[in-house]
């Protein structure tokens, strides 16, 4: 009596576990970290570029618009990849460009734009990279597009013909 | 045109099977000798399992990229050691080898149980080829080494670079002989089983096949582990990896099934132990072979995701555990029941304590390596369990697991008294003075390290002292506990006497610090056969004075495309100085990570002592008496 009690609980022990591993085997393993898409835009205090003046990230994003919000310093090659793609975007009226200015000499990155020219609108600085922890980022270049106050695109590495039309898509 | 032969072959093996199974039936119940035609029909399986596998070889060998496993994992400029070792280095490839050992195995057993009735020998065949037929199933259905492809391509994909390693061309058919030869002693134990043979004699005739598979899977687990310690670049020798834990787990059970044979062999009693133990050796390294097969653990070890193969896996292995399960219940009797009582003082006992330690040690790895497989169906919650899950819960149980190693085989079988042990006391003043010697200048865990060390030195005393006194006799259970004693001794001295330096180095710039100081001299590039090698020289100069040049080497792969870092390791007898490099992104700069590990190579040295132990039983005649 007791035996049989004991087969039949491990027989349904051992079908939990096989219906377990049965689901578990459905779930795709590949790990990608939660995309800040849909997620609010951080709050953060930050120093103008090439200036003394703090700026507050709501003072930063206060209007209905779309804000471009690029990772990128004079040190990163693929930046100089993606560069013309924003100057084109600085072009379109629907956007505003802010630069995050990520762990770079105030030096080396004026000398940067003025040899390829200021796509942004606003350039903040992180000179420690806390800033682009705040936003998650992965690394530079990095873009993310924000949308009254949420981020709803995000574009790790550097800006292509794909993901530039997929941009203008989302601000006509 | 190899492949043709090879998938043929694999055909041929799957219908040699059925014939077998039908010809051992009819034996089974016919006559009471086995028929010579079932051996020979063993043979002509595992001929066209041998053809099948040197056909994947030779198709490696020669480049054949129509056959899409050599296309995926092989190409033109590799050396032919690897072309060779690729064969295995696969998902296709490395089940081919599980069938050419489990085919293997079988004949073998075949061949060496003579001795034994016809019923038992007949009925392990048939459970053997009722694995056996799975696995072919399972390579014809969902994982054909010998697909063909059109257009054939002109080259091929490329074995992952850090595969391309000495000790890891051998690890897996080393390990496979371990998982394999598991595969046996469960169909032996099954059948056995349902024949009512758990017997002295059956005890004494499995524990052979128990020793081979215990040596192999140990000797698998060491390459394994020499070349995570080597190739990874991480500086140590265990990571508590899932794909580690997985091989760990098997040779836990096997450990233990060993020993209960041992007590089986003197008193028979603990047999529901023995059937329950080679039921779940052989559980967990298929269950080993489903983790990493199907792709639901992540792990270092990249293998091939393929939800289909995981499940064909599961189901064949709940399809065994519940064949297995149900011959427990229903055909296994319990033995007398007054033999079943235990003196609190006897070897016996002491293996029975350490048995219950084993199986805690088992179940913390289980639980840390499917917990987050449970979580993640359940919550959808991703965790991952590290090292400090494993030594918080594995760690301090040691000390009286050791404790109990060091006396238990001083103990005799059935009742034993504690006379004439002073040794025991002395020796365990002599370790504890030791130990606080070595542990008196550590700022933190003081008295679990002393505790720890105290009892390792226990068991290394007295093991020892064994070897003096009793020069022959119980030799390999001498050299194999010495061999652990030493192992956990190097691995507690090595955790706490490391050190450590990672710093950032451009050529010319000097590292320095209180005890030595690093120089970055010069790097020299070089083209081998199918990658690009980059070696630093670092001059190390220690504050005594001594002078040690390391060259850890960066290779660029050209197909497929990676970087992989060598390790340069100065080992000696007290120390091994390993040093890696790596590339920072777009800069001058290399990454460097310089350890000093004290007493490294007495953990392999340790590990072979262990295995080295298992395999002295072979050349002596008497078995402890």
């Amino acid at each position: 009596m007791k035996n049989k009690f004991f087969l039949v609980f491990i027989i349904v022990i051992f079908i939990v576990i096989f219906f377990i591993f049965y689901k578990g085997l459905q779930n795709s393993n590949i790990y990608t970290p939660d995309t800040n898409v849909k997620k609010n835009v951080p709050i953060f205090e930050a120093k103008l570029f090439d200036s003394s003046q703090i700026i507050k990230s709501k003072n930063l994003f206060n209007k209905n618009n779309f804000y471009l919000f690029n990772v990128w310093a004079s040190w990163c090659i693929p930046c100089k990849d993606e560069h013309p793609f924003l100057m084109k975007l600085n072009k379109n009226k629907n956007i505003v460009l802010i630069g995050l200015n990520y762990k770079d000499s105030v030096l080396n990155a004026k000398n940067f734009l003025n040899k390829y020219n200021n796509p942004y609108e606003i350039i903040i600085q992180d000179i420690d990279g806390t800033i682009g922890i705040e936003w998650g980022a992965y690394g530079v270049p990095e873009t993310f597009i924000i949308n009254k106050d949420k981020i709803i695109k995000r574009i790790i590495g550097p800006l292509n013909e794909k993901s530039f039309s997929e941009i203008k898509e989302i601000i006509e | 045109m190899f492949s043709l032969i090879g998938f043929y072959s694999l055909i041929f093996g799957l219908l040699f099977s059925f014939l077998i199974v039908f010809f051992a039936i009819k034996n089974f119940r016919d006559t009471n000798i086995l028929d010579n035609k079932i051996i020979s029909l063993t043979f002509f399986q595992l001929f066209f399992v041998i053809v099948s596998f040197l056909g994947l070889i030779v198709s490696f060998i020669n480049s054949d990229f129509s056959n899409e496993t050599v296309f995926n994992h092989s190409h033109t400029t590799k050396p032919l050691f690897y072309k060779i070792s690729g064969t295995w280095g696969n998902h296709e490839g490395s089940l081919l080898l599980w069938l050419l050992v489990l085919t293997l195995f079988i004949f073998i057993f075949l061949l060496r149980s003579k001795d034994q009735t016809k019923q038992y020998r007949t009925l392990t065949l048939l459970f053997q080829q009722i694995i056996i037929i799975g696995f072919f199933i399972f390579i014809i259905k969902t994982s054909n080494p010998f697909n063909h492809i059109f257009p054939i391509p002109r080259e091929g994909m490329g074995l992952n670079p850090i595969l391309q390693d000495p000790a890891l061309a051998i690890h897996p058919p080393i390990l496979y002989l371990g998982y394999v030869g598991s595969s046996i002693i469960f169909s032996s134990t099954l059948a056995a089983t349902s024949l009512d043979y758990i017997s002295r004699e059956w005890a004494k005739h499995i524990k052979k096949w128990v020793l081979v598979s215990w040596i192999f899977l140990t000797l698998g687990i060491l390459l394994g582990s020499i070349w995570a310690y080597y190739e990874l670049g991480w500086g140590g020798f265990w990571f508590w990896d899932p794909v580690e834990n997985v091989s760990l787990m098997p040779w836990l059970a096997l450990t233990t099934l060993f020993h209960c044979i041992l007590v089986l062999e003197k008193r028979l009693i603990l047999t529901s132990w023995v059937i329950i133990l080679s039921i779940s050796t052989f559980a967990l390294s298929m269950c080993g072979t489903f983790l990493v097969r199907s792709g639901i653990l992540n792990s270092v070890h990249t293998f091939a995701n393929d939800p289909d193969r995981g499940l064909f896996i599961l189901i064949f292995l709940f399809c065994l555990i519940f064949l297995a399960l149900f011959i427990f219940f229903f055909f296994h009797k319990v033995q007398n029941k007054d033999a079943n009582s235990f003196f609190w003082l006897s070897k016996e006992t002491s293996i029975l304590i350490n048995n219950w330690f084993m199986m805690y040690f088992l179940s913390v790895v289980l639980i840390g390596t499917v917990y987050p497989i449970f979580l993640e169906v359940l919550s959808s919650e991703r965790i991952s369990v590290g090292p400090p899950f494993y030594n918080k819960l594995i760690i301090p149980l040691l000390t009286p697991f050791l404790f109990a190693m060091a006396i238990g085989p001083k103990l005799k079988w059935i009742k034993s008294n504690l006379e004439n042990k002073l040794h025991l006391i002395i020796f365990f003043i002599i370790s504890l003075f030791l130990s606080i010697s070595i542990t008196q200048n550590l700022n933190s865990g003081f008295l679990i390290n002393t505790v720890l060390i105290t009892s390792a030195f226990y068991l290394f005393f007295i093991t020892l002292r064994d070897f003096v006194i009793n020069k022959f006799k119980n030799l390999s259970q001498t050299i194999a506990h010495f061999g652990f004693s030493l192992l956990i001794l190097s691995i507690l001295l090595n955790n706490i006497f490391s050190t450590e330096i990672i710093t950032n180095l451009k050529i010319g710039e000097t590292f320095r610090s209180e005890k030595f100081n690093i120089s970055f001299e010069k790097i020299e590039q070089q083209n081998k056969q199918n990658f690009r090698s980059i070696t630093g020289k670092f001059n190390i100069k220690n504050s005594n004075g001594t002078n040690v040049v390391l060259n850890p080497e960066l290779r660029i792969y050209n197909q497929p495309n990676i970087v992989t870092s060598e390790a340069d390791i100065k080992s000696n007898i007290f120390t091994d100085k390993f040093m890696t490099m790596n590339l920072v992104q777009n800069q001058e700069y290399f990454n460097i990570r310089y350890q000093v590990k004290p007493f490294m190579i007495w953990i392999w040295i340790s590990v072979m002592l262990i295995s080295f132990g298992g395999i002295v039983t072979f050349f002596k005649k008497k078995y402890e008496k």
